[in-house]
Parts: structure tokens; sequence; C-alpha cells
């Protein structure tokens, strides 16, 4: 976190009262995520049929693989009858489908959008980008490979993989879900440090908390 | 108002039918509005799992006091309506804790949980919620006005303002309903209903493409489960209440499910067959015709 781009500044609140305000401590929350123990193994096992049963898709595409996204909401591919549903904000969302090439710009949105998805949150890489760099192997500002940033789930190869293969890897990643092995979350709050120290080696500007609640 | 304890597990009871029905209509108007876009749509029973998995949600964050409250006001909200509310007619298991003044209290409990999710939504500090919730504030405080002048109509018509009296006063066939005796009240408060029922063409406030989903962005997990267990039993309560108003009321279970599910279809149908509004056109709209039918339902009683 750089404190040269907000520094502590003096403010002059209604009542005249002066005070002073340091942004990143005052206005964002510090702590580290954490892991979370599971619940009661049946019960467990029911909450988790449930949420592969209901996949909330953040709307945010951040590749070219987002333009795959639009047809599974149309009446030919209608991904709505499988549980699938596209939520406008992190909060609800539990799944970020990192769709296509993820520039290190993205990056930084990509990372503050899956910070704020409340667990257990799981990632899909769309394309062949995410697994390795796909055609843009050699691009200055492209990230190479998916998991060392975020914790990937399930993978749809392709370039690009038309919307039946992300129905497929759809319901590959509900089996994950449904066998009690997407860990996604807890895998990032164990290795946050691992993921940050990666996360910061590529994005030089990085002025934002180290985890965005 | 006589209180009988043993009305208390009666009630609850009702409560919980009344929150099943809304949560089958839940699952069954998307896949309406799925089938007239010529897509097979959600599965009927997709919204009971979303309502386990947003309770299943294993971390939250908070942002202050009103923020926790925000929810349960709405919830107050929805629940209040339906526990003083009776909802079959001649039943003392279910006319739940009815009393002489409950149509005004049922006005009042209709605006308090938007007012709760106003100061909830606003303590998230998101612009988008504050947005929605001044967009919807707007919205409903404007259809409420034909809503009560529909209601004084339907008041001095009876003279009470107790709902099982006015449900007692239509029965004996469907020429005693208030949709017969009083059909521009009736008119009025079918397009006040519109107003609040979150179906197109008034749904901009909670609407992912205009504003983000409105003035619930910022609640997840337990929070959603919580005000998404309101959106089943506030639309049902609204309707049960209408019922009771203008259709006679009904006598049984069969009747309840049935009338809700006809007056339920209205603004389905409305919402698909008519694009959306902004709100400065829908408060312009409540302020033209049902205000005009209001005062004319009220001058003609």
């Amino acid at each position: 976190m750089t404190d040269k781009k907000y520094p502590s500044h003096e403010v002059t609140g209604p009542d005249g009262k002066t005070f002073t305000v340091t942004p990143m401590e005052d206005y964002y929350c510090q702590e580290r995520p954490q892991v979370q123990k599971s619940a009661n193994a049946v019960v467990e096992k029911f909450f988790n049929w449930a949420r592969a049963n209901s996949l909330w898709i953040v709307g945010f595409g951040t590749g070219c693989g987002a333009i795959e996204m639009r047809p599974l909401r149309t009446p030919r591919f209608d991904a709505y009858r499988y549980g699938i549903n596209w939520r406008a904000t992190p909060r609800q969302s539990n799944l970020f489908i990192i769709s296509g090439y993820l520039s290190v710009k993205t990056l930084k949105r990509a990372i503050r959008v899956y910070e704020q998805m409340q667990g257990p949150k799981y990632v899909l890489g769309l394309g062949s980008c995410t697994i390795n760099g796909g055609m843009y192997w050699d691009s200055y500002n492209t990230v190479k490979r998916l998991d060392y940033y975020l914790p990937v789930d399930a993978y749809i190869t392709g370039c690009m993989p038309r919307p039946e293969s992300l129905l497929d890897g759809f319901e590959e990643l509900k089996k994950i879900i449904m066998a009690g092995e997407a860990n996604g979350a807890n895998l990032y709050a164990e290795k946050f440090d691992w993921y940050k120290a990666n996360q910061k080696k590529i994005i030089k500007n990085w002025d934002m908390p180290d985890y965005s609640w | 108002m006589n209180f009988d304890p043993m009305k208390i597990p009666w009630s609850l009871l009702g409560l919980f039918i009344v929150f099943c029905i809304g949560m089958f209509i839940r699952g069954f108007v998307p896949k309406i509005t799925a089938r007239v876009g010529k897509r097979i749509g959600i599965r009927i029973y997709q919204p009971w799992f979303d309502y386990v998995k947003n309770f299943s949600i294993q971390t939250s964050i908070t942002h202050g006091y009103m923020f926790y409250l925000g929810p349960v006001f709405r919830l107050t909200g929805g629940i209040g309506m339906v526990l003083f509310m009776p909802l079959i007619h001649g039943s003392w298991y279910f006319s739940n804790f009815a009393f002489a003044g409950d149509m005004v209290l049922f006005l009042y409990l209709m605006f308090f949980g938007t007012l709760g999710m106003a100061l909830g939504a606003g303590e998230s500090g998101h612009p988008y919620s504050a947005i929605g919730v001044a967009r919807g504030l707007a919205q409903v405080t404007v259809a409420e006005i034909p809503l009560v002048l529909a209601m004084l109509a339907v008041a001095a018509q009876h003279h009470t303002l107790s709902i099982s009296q006015i449900v007692a006063a239509q029965q004996g066939g469907i020429a005693h309903w208030t949709m017969v005796t009083n059909p521009v009240a009736t008119a009025t408060g079918m397009l006040a209903l519109l107003g609040s029922m979150m179906n197109s063409p008034f749904n901009v406030v909670l609407a992912p493409q205009e504003i983000p989903i409105g003035p619930p962005t910022e609640y997840h997990g337990t929070f959603l489960g919580i005000l998404t267990t309101n959106r089943s039993i506030f639309p049902m309560a609204k309707i049960i209440f209408f019922m009771n108003i203008f259709f006679g009321g009904a006598t049984n279970w069969a009747i309840l499910i049935l009338k809700g599910w006809l007056i339920y279809m209205w603004p389905v149908i409305v919402g698909v067959v008519f694009p959306r509004f902004r709100v400065d056109q829908s408060i312009r709209w409540f302020l033209k015709v049902p205000l005009l039918l209001g005062i004319l339902a009220v001058a003609l009683v």
C-alpha cells in the first residue's frame, strides 16, 4: 500500500474541529481474510447442493470471452434453466468468470472484485489465455497464468470456447462444488501472502488496501 | 381486540403458508416471462435453491448498525402486514390479529419497510443504493396516493376501517364485491398496485441495467436471504389485502390461492406487455389517470 498517494492530512469538520485523516487506514478495513470452517458434514453437503444449483455470476467481462456469455441469456442457450444467473454486484455473486485474456490493468480490478465477493466463491477461467496466455503468450501486459493471482476452480479451454462449452464448464463446476472441493476462498486466505506477492510483482501502482473488504 | 395466545402458532402457520405461496410464485412468474421471451426459463423451485444458498454464505461484512437493521425493518413490514390481516374470512385460526383499524396499520406497514431499507441502504455508503432508494421512495410515495384514495373510498362506502368488516360486507356472491359495487375505487387500487409490485413498467428501482440491483446493492448472504424472505411475503400480503378489499376475500385456502394468483397475474401481464418507465415518467403517470380516478372514487361515494 503506498501512503505517498494518499497521505495523512488535516480536515476541518462541520463543527469547526480539526482532525487528522489517514485515508488508507480510516476508510478501509485492514484485516486479512480468514479461513472459514465448514459446518457439520451433512449440513455442508446440503449447502453445497444449494450452492451448486444457484451460481450467480458477477457481471464483469474481463476480456474478449465475455462475448460468449451473452448468448447464454438468449432463448437459444438459456443458462437460467441450470440455476445460473447474473448479478450486477460482486457482493451477491459467488462465481467470477475470468473471460479470456486478462491485462495487468484489468487484473487490478479483477482482484478488487474477487475480494469483494463473499465466500464460498468460485473462479472459472474461460479460454486458453487464462491457462498459459494463449495467443497473448508473449504480450508485455497480459497475465500468463491466472492461478498465480486468483485461485481458479475450473478452466474451460479453447479460443474461443463456444457457449456450449461454457454450459459444460458450469456442469463440471457444479460437480466440483457438490464434491466439496471448491475451496478457492479458503485457499486464497491460506496462501494470502503468496497471492499478494505475485499480484504486487506485476501491479506496479498498487494504491489499494491489501484486501478489499 | 381480544388477545388469545393460541392465535400465535396459527398466525405463524398462516405466515408460513403465505411464504410458501410467495416462493412458488417467485419461481412461477419468471417462468412466464421466460416463456413470453421464448426461453425455457428457471426451474420452478429455483427460488428455494437461491434461498438456501444465501443463508449458506460463510462470510459477511457490515457497514454499521443501520445496515443490519435495514433488512430487519423490511421483513418486519412484510410479516406485520400478514400478521394483522385476516387471511381466511370466518376462520378463527387464520383471522390472525385483525382489529378495528387494521387498514390504517396496513397502509403504514406497507411504507415502513421501504423507509427502513432506505436507512440501511443509505448506511452502506454505496451510491447506487442511495440512488435506488431515492427512486424507490419517489415511486412508492406517488403510487401510494391513488391507493390511499381508493382505500378511503372503500372505507367510506362500508363505514369502517376494519378489513374483516369490509370482507364481511362483501359476502353473498360476486354482486356484493367492491369490484362491482365500487368499480372506480377498484380500478384506482389496481392501477396503484402496479406501482409497488416491482414488475415492468415500474421496476426501474431494482433494474440491473439501470442502477446495478438498486437498494440491495451492498446486501449479501444472510442479509439478502432476509430480503428475499420479504420478497416472498410482502407481495403476497399486498395481494391478499387487495383480495380482501376489492374481491370479496376468501373463505378457504383454495379460494385464496386462486384469487391471489389471478390478482398477481395482473401486474405480471402488464409487465410483459409494456416496457419500463423511467422514474419521472412513472411519477407523471401516477399523477394523471390513477390520481384523477382516485379523486373521482372518493367524490362518488
